[in-house]
């Protein structure tokens, strides 16, 4: 059977002047339509690339270097620049981290949702007006007339947001990647976004991939997480599943270091180290200097994703059978 | 010795070993340089010495082509001046008096940029009106202007006497301004600073503070615009000998060998403009080049306007 | 709004008094009135009589205070040499020296935006490596060399365009032009492109650097996630917010495209302002240097004050139009 979206084995390089450097190293994932994915990691894991390379977007030096990525089953990498602009901002839009920068400031609302319509689709200029009106009514904009005479600035953060949600929506795409939607707006805001975004899924049978460097966020929405460390994917399954018993060492961390599983007052944890840079990936194992199991093994040899808990979740790592015991998170029962 | 160490060890080092434009504009200009250091040892025959020039000579082509002669291997000028001798003593002339402009028109900048940055208030604003009002007016045009007044005041004969320190004077007086704003704005920048408060706090005086606390960090930005302003000297001089308001023929400079032999090039002694217009491409190039380079390394925020 | 245009008016006044002390003073300590009235051939005492008659002998302010207000009224002085009004004489060859200056303006819009825009979205193609090594080296050359090796190639080579003045010419009202006929034009077409030649590569490398900067911008990007034509990206997206700073850029430099036409209609004798000006200091013409000094001061604080003041109106405009 085939998936919406399929990627298989994705490796995405930067050719630099003293060579290449991998910035995603063989990765494999798959998404159906009404399906929401998280993809979970700190910043330079290699998320918002996995989003770019899906839409064949990457910005230079990068390119894809192997594997495979099939989308309503054509292969993205292989198509001309023609058929690839017919995909983009049609059956796969993207939602960009900043709303600020996002929109472009010299155009108004109404002409950058009417041209991304006309794109796509052979309509007049009042029916593309017409389309962006009601999508703007279904991301829940005030007086949406108004807003489309006007410019970006005249607007709040949560409010572009939301345009830029209602311009994703506009081709009706089976497919929003949604990278790090609202880590710029404040938090109040948030929750309204990831609400909305989950709700359009459901009524508009999309795919989601929610890219993200907060758990918690994640867990609030998607079904299934993919947590990627250093170009890899190291743990992925059941979100429910995962956040309750994670089995990779560096999910445990992130888990742990979540403000809402200690109580109030004291410390949170933190973990140890920094994520590598993309010049230094240590041999073995990416995670384990960091790493509070880690033992010969892991340097000499990096670990592959193995089934565990039932073929339900997935975990990259040597050291299952000690990741195993439920005492390594700090605190089980306060958690959500 | 230590601070030799340091700059062998730093980046701006490194990236100029690195970058084989900024190695080799450098290179030349520092050629260059000596070579009008060191014009009157190295050229054959001193264009200022009229006794050894012979009118007979005149026009004669480069030693390779038909009709030269060994003695001038570029040839010579309409004057019968050997034009490669000429030549260097005419880069001497428009590197002294490129140099020498940047010089003047530095330090005024950099004196009126200080006190107006320092002072702030109606002193300030008084200053950068000043300046401001200078700037909306090109640079060439005030240059044009002021010389034709020093010819007229100063009559024909005494201007070509005095052509030298009056270039400088009419060079430095035209592009003060940008020392001024560039200065002025990280002087504001600087005084933000706490170790300028704390210099405050314990009692300096403001000039002592100026000059020792706030004058060397602007010294960055200063030497950027001064490796460009060096060329544009240069270029305002050729502009000007070409217009017949800078130095006299007589006084060899590039531009005025430029204006000598224009009226010679459409009927066939091409050289005499050729070469010394090649080099002055040459010197204004490497060091547009070598200052780009400089700005992109130093990357000061510069004032822009 | 109109407590900056009133300041800002009062302050261009200031600098045109100032323009007219300079003028004045220039003309006080360097010109002879006397001997551009009746020459050189009369006693002292006669001479004495008409500096006394034509108030030189006034206190200082008062003989200001005249020459402002003569100022005023358009009346600049004698011409020593054309015997004729001063600012008659710069008015007749002003046109001469506009059209020069539009010739130029013309090309360098021509030319800058479709290869700036190019070497902005074909950073490595071997045209744009081209075009930019050539803008570097033309940045160096001075306007009177690349003057000087296009009249070699396409006036004595080639021999297909005329190298000196200005050709045929129509009276147009008091307004002398050589745009409206072939052979005014065909002598336009040099000292135009010599005198673009400064400014263009200018241009070139200021619209490709704000171009690549806006190409790297996150709504260029997002442009491209819509699945917009390239062209509709580039032409409108990218170009429109690289249009604003450049704009701003070219107002103030055209007054420098002014500066350099004295370097062009010297090599192409070329009867304009600059090429009386020059005229007017080796003939020690004191009254037509200063009128000239005068009418171009003017035009400068004119120019000046009318940019910033429309600056001063737009910016909230631009502000609305977003420009951040």
């Amino acid at each position: 059977m085939t998936h919406l979206l399929e990627v298989e084995n994705l490796n995405v390089r930067f050719a630099l002047r003293f060579g290449d450097l991998t910035a995603i190293d063989g990765i494999s994932f798959h998404l159906d339509r009404k399906e929401k994915l998280g993809i979970v990691g700190e910043s330079g894991a290699g998320k918002s690339v996995t989003g770019f390379a899906i839409i064949n977007l990457l910005s230079k030096p990068g390119y894809i270097a192997g594997g495979r990525i099939r989308f309503e089953g054509r292969e993205i990498h292989r198509l001309s620049a023609e058929a690839l602009r017919q995909i983009r901002g049609n059956r796969i839009s993207m939602i960009f981290q900043d709303p600020m920068m996002t929109l472009n400031p010299v155009l108004t609302i109404g002409t950058q949702m009417v041209e991304t319509v006309r794109a796509h689709r052979r309509v007049s200029k009042a029916e593309a007006r017409t389309l962006a009106l009601e999508k703007l009514q279904k991301v829940y904009i005030p007086s949406p007339e108004k807003r489309l005479d006007q410019y970006p600035h005249e607007m709040s953060g949560g409010m572009r947001q939301r345009i830029v949600i209602a311009i994703a929506l506009l081709t009706d795409p089976a497919l929003i990647i949604a990278d790090e939607p609202t880590t710029a707006l404040d938090v109040t805001i948030q929750a309204g976004i990831m609400e909305l975004l989950g709700e359009l899924c459901a009524t508009e049978e999309m795919g989601l991939i929610l890219i993200t460097h907060d758990l918690a966020v994640v867990s609030q929405v998607t079904e299934r997480i993919a947590v990627m460390y250093a170009g890899q994917i190291i743990e992925t399954g059941s979100t429910a599943e995962i956040v309750a018993r994670p089995r990779h060492p560096y999910t445990i961390g992130l888990i742990n270091s979540l403000p809402g599983t200690r109580r109030a007052g004291s410390r949170l944890e933190q973990i140890p180290g920094m994520m590598p840079v993309l010049t230094a990936i240590p041999e073995g194992c990416a995670f384990h200097p960091r790493c509070f199991l880690a033992a010969p093994e892991c340097r000499a040899a990096r670990p592959d994703l193995t089934p565990v808990n039932g073929a339900r979740q997935w975990a990259a790592c040597h050291r299952l059978d000690q990741t195993a015991q439920p005492n390594l998170l700090k605190d089980s029962t306060s958690r959500p | 010795m230590n601070a030799w160490r340091r700059l062998r060890k730093s980046y701006f080092l490194y990236s100029f070993r690195r970058d084989p434009v900024a190695l080799a504009s450098f290179a030349i200009f520092f050629f260059l340089v000596l070579v009008s250091l060191f014009a009157p040892v190295i050229a054959p025959h001193n264009p200022y010495d009229t006794s050894t020039i012979d009118v007979m000579d005149a026009e004669i082509p480069p030693a390779w082509m038909a009709g030269g002669d060994a003695r001038f291997w570029l040839g010579t000028d309409i004057q019968g001046r050997d034009l490669y001798s000429t030549m260097l003593y005419g880069l001497r002339t428009s590197v002294a008096i490129g140099i020498g402009a940047v010089l003047f028109q530095g330090i005024l900048g950099i004196v009126v940029g200080l006190t107006a940055g320092y002072a702030g208030g109606r002193v300030d604003s008084f200053l950068m009106r000043v300046a401001d009002i200078q700037f909306s007016i090109p640079y060439l045009i005030v240059a044009i202007i002021t010389s034709a007044i020093f010819q007229l005041a100063f009559g024909l004969g005494r201007f070509e006497q005095l052509a030298m320190p009056l270039l400088i004077v009419i060079i430095g007086i035209s592009e003060w301004p940008k020392y001024a704003r560039t200065v002025r704005a990280s002087v504001l920048g600087e005084k933000q600073k706490e170790y300028v408060e704390a210099a405050r706090v314990i009692g300096l005086n403001p000039a002592r503070i100026m000059y020792r606390h706030i004058l060397p960090n602007t010294l960055t930005p200063v030497l950027v615009i001064s490796t460009i302003q060096v060329a544009q000297a240069v270029m305002s001089e050729a502009a000007l000998s070409f217009l017949g308001l800078g130095m006299p023929v007589t006084k060899p400079s590039l531009g005025s060998l430029i204006k000598a032999g224009f009226q010679y090039v459409f009927s066939g002694s091409w050289w005499i403009t050729t070469f010394p217009g090649m080099l002055l491409v040459t010197f204004t190039l490497v060091v547009i080049l070598f200052g780009d380079w400089l700005r992109d390394v130093l990357n000061p925020k510069l004032y822009k306007g | 709004m109109f407590a900056f245009i009133v300041r800002r008016v009062l302050q261009a006044i200031v600098v045109m008094g100032v323009i007219a002390f300079i003028g004045f003073s220039v003309q006080h300590s360097i010109g002879d009135p006397v001997r551009d009235m009746v020459g050189e051939r009369v006693s002292l005492a006669e001479r004495e009589a008409i500096r006394d008659q034509l108030g030189l002998n006034d206190p200082v302010p008062i003989q200001f205070g005249r020459f402002c207000w003569k100022a005023l009224h358009g009346d600049l002085g004698i011409s020593y040499f054309h015997k004729r009004p001063a600012l008659d004489v710069i008015l007749s060859k002003a046109p001469a020296t506009l059209e020069l200056v539009f010739g130029a303006t013309v090309i360098i819009l021509v030319f800058c935006f479709p290869v700036g825009i190019y070497t902005a979205i074909r950073p490595r193609a071997w045209l744009s490596r081209f075009v930019m090594a050539v803008s570097t080296v033309g940045v160096a050359v001075p306007v009177f060399l690349t003057a000087i090796v296009l009249i070699y190639i396409f006036g004595v080579e080639l021999r297909w365009l005329p190298t000196y003045g200005r050709g045929e010419t129509v009276a147009l009202g008091g307004w002398d032009t050589g745009l409206l006929t072939a052979d005014g034009l065909l002598h336009l077409i040099l000292p135009s492109v010599a005198l673009s030649s400064i400014m263009l590569p200018l241009y070139i490398r200021l619209i490709r650097s704000e171009m690549m900067e806006v190409l790297e911008t996150e709504y260029i990007k997002f442009a491209w996630a819509k699945g917009l034509s390239r062209w509709r990206i580039w032409l409108l997206h990218a170009f429109k917010n690289t249009l604003l700073p450049v704009i701003t850029v070219f107002g103030v430099e055209i007054g420098i495209l002014f500066a350099f036409t004295l370097l062009t209609e010297t090599v192409f004798q070329w009867q304009g302002m600059g090429f009386m000006f020059l005229e007017a200091v080796e003939r020690s013409d004191t009254a037509l240097l200063v009128a000239y000094l005068v009418v171009v001061g003017v035009m400068f604080v004119v120019i000046n004050t009318l940019v910033d003041i429309c600056y001063g109106l737009v910016n909230p405009m631009v502000r609305v139009a977003g420009n951040p």
